[in-house]
């Protein structure tokens, strides 16, 4: 068989597959560099960060988680002499650059706030997205091409040019800064895409599966939860991660409508200031807190998120 | 089981009538075949039983009480699927255990393990029932199909062309294992296929179907050597019946009315060419091992029919045929009744 398979016309030949190789993986090197820097920046001294020429391997340092976590004040040195001697590793890390702890920093509600916001809007769009898939795959809609293509229009627009209204309307119902408020937001920008990606793989789940549960006894609701939902789990794997990554990446909306209470990562992570200027190992440190959750997801789902990608463009 | 019935039952999709006036009766413990090309209208009437479909008029009865307005897990009909009918995401114990374990049945598991099993010995897939659903092969598959209908007692099974996505080997046999069944179990079966050695071979009636409309209803020798009209005679028989001008038949003295006449294989003889008839030339010969088929041109009408092999025929032979009381049709396509065809 190995003799034949060399010149097979559908596996790809011993040279292609090298070639594709070294093309994935210069792609992955390119892709993965950034994140490996982000990484590697959060680790240094705040000086080592911004050295040049840059240093790839630096003296690894915690202080910018600490400094991340924590808000700090400047003090004499007859001050901090004055002071008992610091309980833990951070405070005497925070005490040799002549600095107290005033506090924990914003950065934990914060990323709760994103975590909420992010998977609470994602839940929700991707319920509604799931039983509007199912309704235009299988019931006769009035006009069901015309709701369709309106729910894919309310996509077509920058979403910045709705930022002025949106604006006027959440603060005219008291959802400015809350929570309740950016999932609702994220929901509506996220339902149309989950609608679409949604109706085309319940539309290639058989309706035989449904129509011989419900001969077998079971009602219409019945068989979507017993039949249809298991079958339609890669899709809502895939459609999940999808939204998510939009809500949890999405910035332009969340420093027009949050400040405080409802602020999300994103436009948190840039105003991370130290002294003099940006504390770039405390911003790498919140960036590679906040992509980590996504990563994990992605991870986890990969195998549903690869078959979702492909589900529909190969007939069985 | 039980009997049913469709009482002038009409349902359009469109522009385009599925099922007109159709009125059917499936008496207890019978096995009906309708027999239909693609787009018949076979389906449909199922689907209209089964409640899948509503109908735009007429009635479902089932057990004496008219479903018409019911949802299909009131009716207390099975349903085999043409394909996709088993859950890939459930094991084969599972999915025979499926309709049992519905919200209108509710079975206790021991009464489901013992009847679960019960089935998988009849369809010989007693091995498998731990095995992912997609894991088996086609024929296998389709015996859980069967399966799972008869884990039930329904008052009717609905078949819709089961055996069609089966190689030729497992169809021949899951025909008489279901013929078997059937018998032994005294089930009530709405069968429908397009494939006229199943409805042969496992009808008790056969309903003849075109274009939503039940032509003929009766046994299969009744449809086979009285068909109603040209349409059901084309129906059955392989090769199919030769129809040809009634008038090329002349010496047969065919009735006054007939326009067309069908030639069943056994409806001609092959004899040489020293012998009185009608001339007719060997076009081409298909050996197909225990018989020949024949392919004739009676002037320039083309005609198939079978030959022992020990007839040797080729390619140029010229022959003389022989016909014996053939089927006649007037210009309408009905079947005009003859001496031998009334007995």
């Amino acid at each position: 068989m190995s003799t034949v398979a060399a010149h097979s016309v559908a596996e790809p030949s011993q040279l292609a597959k090298t070639i594709g190789g070294m093309l994935v993986a210069t792609y992955a090197i390119i892709a993965i560099l950034p994140l490996l820097w982000i990484f590697l920046t959060s680790f240094k001294t705040p000086t080592d960060s911004i050295s040049y020429p840059p240093k790839i391997i630096s003296e690894s340092s915690v202080e910018g988680y600490v400094n991340l976590f924590t808000t700090r004040t400047r003090q004499t040195p007859e001050f901090l002499a004055s002071l008992p001697p610091p309980q833990t590793w951070y405070e005497r890390l925070v005490r040799s650059r002549n600095m107290v702890i005033a506090g924990p920093s914003k950065v934990v509600p914060r990323f709760i706030n994103s975590i909420v916001i992010g998977f609470g809007s994602t839940f929700l769009a991707v319920c509604l997205g799931t039983i509007a898939a199912y309704a235009f795959s299988r019931f006769r809609v009035p006009l069901a091409d015309d709701l369709l293509f309106f729910i894919l229009s309310t996509r077509m627009m920058p979403p910045i040019a709705v930022a002025i209204p949106i604006y006027l309307m959440f603060r005219n119902l008291g959802l400015t800064d809350t929570k309740l408020g950016m999932i609702l937001l994220y929901t509506a920008v996220n339902v149309s895409l989950a609608v679409w990606l949604l109706k085309g793989f319940i539309d290639e789940i058989p309706r035989e599966y449904e129509e011989a549960a419900m001969v077998d006894g079971y009602s219409r609701l019945q068989a979507f939860f017993k039949v249809v939902l298991p079958q339609a789990i890669t899709g809502i794997a895939a459609t999940a991660i999808f939204c998510l990554i939009f809500a949890w990446n999405e910035y332009a909306f969340a420093v027009l409508l949050t400040s405080g209470d409802a602020q999300t990562m994103p436009p948190f992570i840039p105003f991370i200031i130290g002294e003099g200027g940006q504390d770039w190992p405390a911003v790498a440190a919140a960036t590679t807190l906040f992509f980590l959750p996504i990563l994990l997801f992605t991870v986890l789902l990969r195998r549903h998120l690869l078959r979702g990608i492909t589900f529909g463009a190969v007939r069985k | 089981m039980a009997d049913i019935s469709l009482v002038d039952v009409s349902k359009r999709f469109g522009t385009m009538d599925a099922v007109r006036d159709l009125s059917l009766s499936v008496a207890d413990g019978e096995f009906v075949v309708l027999l239909g090309p693609t787009g018949a209208g076979k389906t449909t009437t199922l689907r209209l039983i089964a409640g899948l479909e509503r109908p735009d008029h007429g009635s479902v009865v089932i057990r004496g009480r008219d479903v018409t307005r019911q949802m299909p897990a009131e009716r207390d009909v099975a349903f085999v699927f043409q394909q996709y009918s088993l859950y890939p995401h459930l094991t084969v114990y599972d999915n025979l255990a499926f309709p049992l374990r519905s919200p209108a049945r509710r079975m206790n598991e021991a009464f489901i393990r013992r009847r679960v099993q019960n089935v998988a010995e009849l369809l010989h897939i007693g091995q498998k029932l731990a095995n992912r659903a997609t894991a088996l092969s086609g024929g296998e598959m389709q015996r859980v199909a069967i399966g799972r209908a008869l884990v039930r007692e329904p008052a009717v099974y609905l078949m819709d062309e089961p055996l069609s996505s089966l190689d030729a080997k497992l169809r021949a046999e899951l025909r008489l294992e279901l013929k078997r069944i059937q018998r032994e179990l005294g089930t009530t079966i709405l069968y429908v296929t397009h494939d006229q050695i199943e409805a042969m071979t496992m009808a008790d009636r056969i309903g003849v179907l075109s274009d939503g409309v039940l032509i003929q209803l009766g046994t299969p020798r009744e449809i086979y050597e009285r068909p109603k009209s040209a349409y059901v005679a084309s129906r059955l028989g392989t090769p199919p019946i030769n129809l040809m001008p009634a008038e090329l038949l002349a010496s047969q003295s065919p009735p006054a009315q007939a326009r067309t006449v069908g030639l069943r294989t056994e409806h001609i003889r092959i004899l040489s060419a020293d012998r009185p008839g009608p001339r007719a030339r060997v076009h081409w010969v298909e050996h197909l091992g225990d018989q020949n088929h024949v392919h004739l041109k009676l002037d320039a009408h083309p005609l198939v029919t079978l030959a022992d092999p020990a007839q040797e025929l080729k390619a140029g032979d010229e022959v003389s045929l022989e016909f014996l009381e053939p089927l006649y049709f007037d210009q309408s396509g009905d079947r005009i009744v003859t001496d031998r065809a009334r007995t």
